[in-house]
């Protein structure tokens, strides 16, 4: 038998060629930076259709130059149309939530660390982690591909609630093929994740170093582990949802749309569905999702923080115990997307419990993120800024969630701007500043060099104060009552608002156009940038004890031992500031 | 650099903190009866949110700027009371006062939700449909005749589907495109939509629910203040949805009886 | 540097490798029955409306779920004829082949009995979209029979694994066999939802 295996090895020879090593690559580390890219590609175009969004708003007939000859129907002369504001609207949140949010902080840092910081050669599966890139990236195709078709993008929202989006082309512009693309688009993505879920949980189950027990990985690896469980349930629900979805839309089912519906004029031939059962099965997965969107961020920050300070955080078991309530907590909270949906109002209340509840462990991870500040040896750099600006954000994000976590204060606040505002603070800001933390510490491992600090500090203050900028003056509209998803805005109350808008749109474009800074600084210092030793940031865990960037089997065919947990930083009484998880050296008090 | 953002940390917090505490966006007049118990749990909220906000920020801001860069050999140490001190302290600031904000929240919520409209309300149907709200009143008869979705004819501003010829409740019904109501009287609004989602929004009244298409909802509410008043769709329903509203009339009871028969003998 | 992203098409067999696959089986497993749960969910919820007619389940399903509980025993007895620890080796040779060579069949006749249920449907007038009853039982038939599918093609793929080396890895014929008795248990599920609710 193990004469069969060694002749094995010795038949599969390394293979050359391009298409092997940089497109259907099979290294974790290659599948990582693929996922990356596509983030920065869908973070781009996300951006863009922010920027047209903020535009239109304060300045409906301005002319966008070039517009028209994407948007033929929906921008007639380049001026933006009330149904392609709501596409820009919808594919702006499919992108940025399923493309950036979902891939970038978990496919792509997750997989090029996790083996690496459990001692692993690669995942566990590494045909099927190529798949599920390749999968993602033909979802993101089809997606785009509703820009180009005569009708254009859906105009439902990333929500897409039925039965405006289950209905078709009936309903309003995009929603025929464009609403058809999203939805196949959104069921070959769940199909990618799945893949991809599967892939880190056995990995982290079983591919583990020896001497890495399962308390000594980092709290970026719990924080993906966690994520995958919680994403191998939730996509596993939002395809069905889409199935059923697309059943409706072409096969004539009725599971969203009741009888007697007259949509432009026309009676429809459905009956019996249910449009609160879409809400259920969406906002059943849709919530957890929003957590597959934080939590690896909460991973990288802790990570970073904890090599910044100098010091272990307070307790990452804390961390690691309040991440896990945190996903276990985010399955019983869906219905406070629903307070005033219509649902049974006693479930309104019973939902606003765990919602509330879930406060707790977030309150506890922030104080133990402050609380180990105090007394700490704070390295500012690009990634630590980065890190701390998070804290901030993720506080913002938090108590405003308060707020929407009580149904009596939703009956005012629902699709309000302060909803906006709450999420855009959570995952449009805070989860993206986890993602620049991540890239600015770990590009020097992904590519052996280092990245500009100055333009990196640039980029953070620019971004810092632009998004408070942008997204605090939001709750503020939402208070007095500014609805959210309009077009234009048409309503008595609102020509007061509009100098907060413009002042918006304004913060808007000069945040995004500093976002060019970190664009450029990737580029430059992938190719000029200082090169990098294995240990820049003088950093604990497995991966700063591979060379920068790792050889293709991570460890050099080596099987790293591990007698540490990685916050070896700055207090036991060891020599220098640090020991790595790899260094036999006892450490006193361990 | 770890000095400055404190610095910029604390202005921004304090600057955040200004518009709320000035009062300078704030929510219209309640024209409701249930909506000082929202308004106050907001402003319950807003105080212990914007306080926790506010400290949080500034904390942060502080501690990055103390314990940043120090000089070379400064001794690194964690705070009395550690991981504990923080786990603790998140459960019982947190942990009662969201908790009890929770609680307390019922209220609000149960007199929106839980009581049953009066026997007496003045019943109103509304319909929402891409791209306008219509409202129906039942006439003499107080009764609404049956709805027709085959029935309706826009052009000949049959909205509801009514089949007066057929129907004998429908026949005394009075469709309208404005929400008049008396003041001081409980109005029960029974919502039918007619295509997609759309939802109710009427920022003085304090009071939105959605439309839901073969779900028969509907709100209760008195207003108190007589007056002309936007009601919103807060429901993405379409391309017109931005533009989809109505007004909501309070009326005395006197005009609110001349303007029925006004619509009465419009139909 | 680009030689040290040098990245083989085929990996080196690892030592750890084959670790993770069958922690693969029972993660996937999960996967699958929460989108299950979420149909059975969905054929709650809508049971509600008043247009749910009970729908007479076409005999045919009882005789297809005795096919695929006998190839669910033929394939145990097979996996138990295995031989060896970390790669299993047929007792015998052709016995073991035999077996799994009949779960095959008999998982193929079920998914044929389950195309002759949906045509016996269309037969009455039962369609896709008929009514809801009918909705469902096309679409947890169909999505099932769809996962059995996919555990024939990996059962096949076991197989010539097996015929051309006369061994396979001990960790593949787990999954195969696990996941062929889970498809068996879920049928199980759905055909009680289907006679009892549907």
């Amino acid at each position: 038998m193990e004469e069969a295996l060694k002749s094995q090895a010795h038949a599969h020879a390394p293979a050359e060629g391009f298409l092997w090593k940089y497109v259907f690559s099979l290294d974790h580390k290659v599948i990582g930076k693929q996922y990356y890219a596509l983030a920065l590609v869908a973070v781009f175009i996300g951006m863009v259709l922010s920027w047209l969004m903020r535009f239109h708003l304060v300045w409906p007939n301005a002319k966008i130059p070039g517009l028209e000859l994407i948007a033929k129907t929906g921008a007639p002369g380049g001026i933006i149309t009330p149904e392609y504001y709501l596409s820009l609207l919808t594919m702006h949140g499919t992108l940025m939530v399923f493309f950036v949010l979902t891939n970038a902080p978990f496919a792509g840092f997750g997989n090029y660390f996790l083996p690496i910081q459990i001692g692993a050669e690669d995942m566990a599966f590494p045909r099927f982690n190529m798949m599920s890139f390749w999968t993602t990236f033909v979802a993101f195709v089809v997606l785009v591909t509703a820009f180009f078709i005569p009708d254009g993008p859906p105009i439902s929202g990333w929500t897409a609630y039925a039965p405006l989006s289950a209905i078709g082309k009936d309903a309003g512009p995009g929603l025929g093929w464009g609403q058809n693309l999203w939805v196949i688009s959104i069921a070959i993505f769940c199909i990618g994740q799945l893949l991809g879920s599967l892939n880190f949980i056995a990995t982290t189950l079983d591919l583990r170093a020896k001497g890495m027990t399962l308390m000594r990985m980092p709290i970026s690896t719990w924080a993906w582990f966690i994520t995958s469980c919680i994403g191998l349930l939730a996509f596993a629900v939002l395809l069905p949802a889409c199935l059923l979805l697309l059943l409706d839309r072409m096969a004539g089912t009725s599971f969203f749309i009741p009888s007697g519906l007259v949509v432009s004029d026309r009676l429809q031939s459905h009956a019996g569905g249910s449009p609160l059962l879409w809400q259920h099965l969406f906002w059943f997965f849709g919530h957890p999702e929003v957590y597959i969107a934080i939590l690896p961020a909460v991973g990288i920050v802790s990570h970073v923080l904890t090599n910044s300070l100098r010091k272990p955080l307070l307790s990452a078991k804390v961390i690691i115990y309040s991440m896990m309530s945190i996903g276990f907590l985010s399955w019983m909270v869906w219905g406070h997307h629903m307070f005033v949906s219509g649902m049974n109002p006693f479930s309104s209340l019973l939902f606003s419990f765990p919602t509330l509840t879930i406060t707790i462990p977030a309150t506890i991870i922030t104080l133990i993120w402050l609380g180990s500040l105090y007394g700490a040896n704070i390295q500012i750099n690009a990634a630590s800024l980065f890190a701390l600006g998070f804290v901030s954000m993720f506080v913002s994000g938090g108590v405003s969630g308060f707020f929407l976590a009580q149904p009596s204060i939703d009956i005012v606040l629902h699709a309000t701007y302060f909803v906006v505002g709450h999420f855009h603070m959570v995952m449009g800001v805070a989860a993206i500043f986890a993602i620049f933390s991540g890239t600015y510490f770990w590009f020097p491992k992904m590519t052996g060099r280092m990245m500009n600090e100055t333009l990196g500090m640039l980029h953070f203050w620019i971004t810092f104060v632009g998004t408070y900028c942008i997204f605090m003056p939001f709750h503020y509209l939402g208070l007095v009552g500014n609805v959210r998803r309009y077009a234009s805005f048409v309503d008595d109350f609102m020509p007061a608002l509009m100098p907060l808008h413009k002042f918006i749109t304004i913060a808007a474009l000069t945040t995004g156009a500093a976002q060019f800074i970190f664009f450029f600084n990737l580029i430059h210092s992938r190719f000029r940038g200082k090169q990098a030793s294995a240990n820049p940031w003088r950093g604990t865990s497995l991966e700063w004890s591979v060379p920068s960037p790792p050889p293709w089997n991570n460890f050099g065919g080596d099987h790293p031992v591990v007698y540490h947990d990685p916050y070896q930083y700055g207090l036991k009484g060891s020599t220098g500031d640090f020991v790595m998880q790899t260094s036999p050296e006892q450490i006193l008090n361990e | 650099m770890g000095k400055l953002f404190g610095v910029i940390l604390a202005i921004i917090a304090l600057a955040s903190a200004y518009p709320i505490v000035t009062h300078m966006y704030v929510q219209p007049v309640d024209i409701s009866t249930h909506g000082h118990a929202i308004d106050e749990q907001l402003a319950d909220t807003m105080a212990e949110a914007g306080l926790a906000f506010v400290l949080a920020q500034l904390l942060l801001a502080f501690c990055v700027w103390k314990f940043s860069n120090r000089k070379e050999g400064a001794k690194v140490f964690h705070l009395w009371g550690g991981a504990r001190l923080m786990v603790v302290g998140a459960f019982i600031l947190v942990g009662t006062e969201v908790l009890a904000l929770g609680v307390l929240g019922q209220k609000a919520w149960a007199e929106v939700y839980f009581t049953a409209p009066k026997p007496d309300a003045l019943q109103i149907q509304a319909q929402a449909g891409q791209f306008a709200f219509y409202f129906r009143y039942p006439g003499q008869d107080g009764k609404f005749g049956p709805l027709h979705p085959d029935k309706i004819d826009e052009g000949n501003q049959n909205y509801f589907g009514l089949d007066p010829a057929n129907d004998v409740e429908a026949r005394d019904d009075i469709v309208t495109a404005e929400l008049a109501i008396p003041v001081n009287r409980e109005i029960h609004l029974l919502m039918h939509a007619k295509d997609v989602g759309h939802s109710f929004y009427v920022r003085e009244l304090r009071i939105q629910q959605d439309f839901v298409p073969g779900l028969d909802l509907s709100l209760h509410f008195t207003a108190t203040q007589t007056g002309h008043f936007e009601i919103l769709c807060t429901q993405l329903c379409g391309l017109g949805h931005y533009n989809m509203k109505a007004y909501l009339n309070v009326l005395s009871q006197e005009d609110f009886d001349k303007w029925m028969k006004q619509k009465a003998s419009e139909q | 540097m680009s030689s040290t992203i040098h990245t083989p098409m085929t990996l080196p067999r690892r030592a750890d490798q084959g670790k993770g696959s069958e922690s693969g089986i029972w993660i996937a497993l999960f996967a699958i029955t929460m989108s299950f749960a979420a149909f059975t969910s969905a054929l709650f919820i809508r049971q509600a409306s008043a247009d749910w007619i009970h729908l007479a389940a076409p005999p045919i399903l009882f005789v297809g779920t005795a096919v695929l509980l006998v190839s669910s025993l033929m394939i145990e007895i097979a996996r138990r004829g295995f031989d060896g620890k970390s790669s299993a080796q047929i007792k015998e040779h052709s016995k073991g082949l035999v077996l799994l060579l009949a779960s095959l069949f008999l998982g193929l006749a079920f998914v044929g009995g389950q195309y002759l249920a949906w045509r016996q449907l269309a037969a009455q007038g039962f369609y896709l979209a008929t009514n809801p009853n009918s909705s469902f039982f096309y679409l947890l038939t169909g999505v099932h029979a769809l996962h059995v599918l996919g555990g024939i093609a990996a059962l096949a793929y076991l197989l010539t694994q097996l015929a051309a080396r006369g061994s396979v890895r001990r960790n593949l014929v787990n999954g195969v066999v696990i996941y062929w008795h889970f498809m068996a248990a879920l049928w199980l599920f759905l055909l009680v939802v289907i006679c009892v609710r549907l």
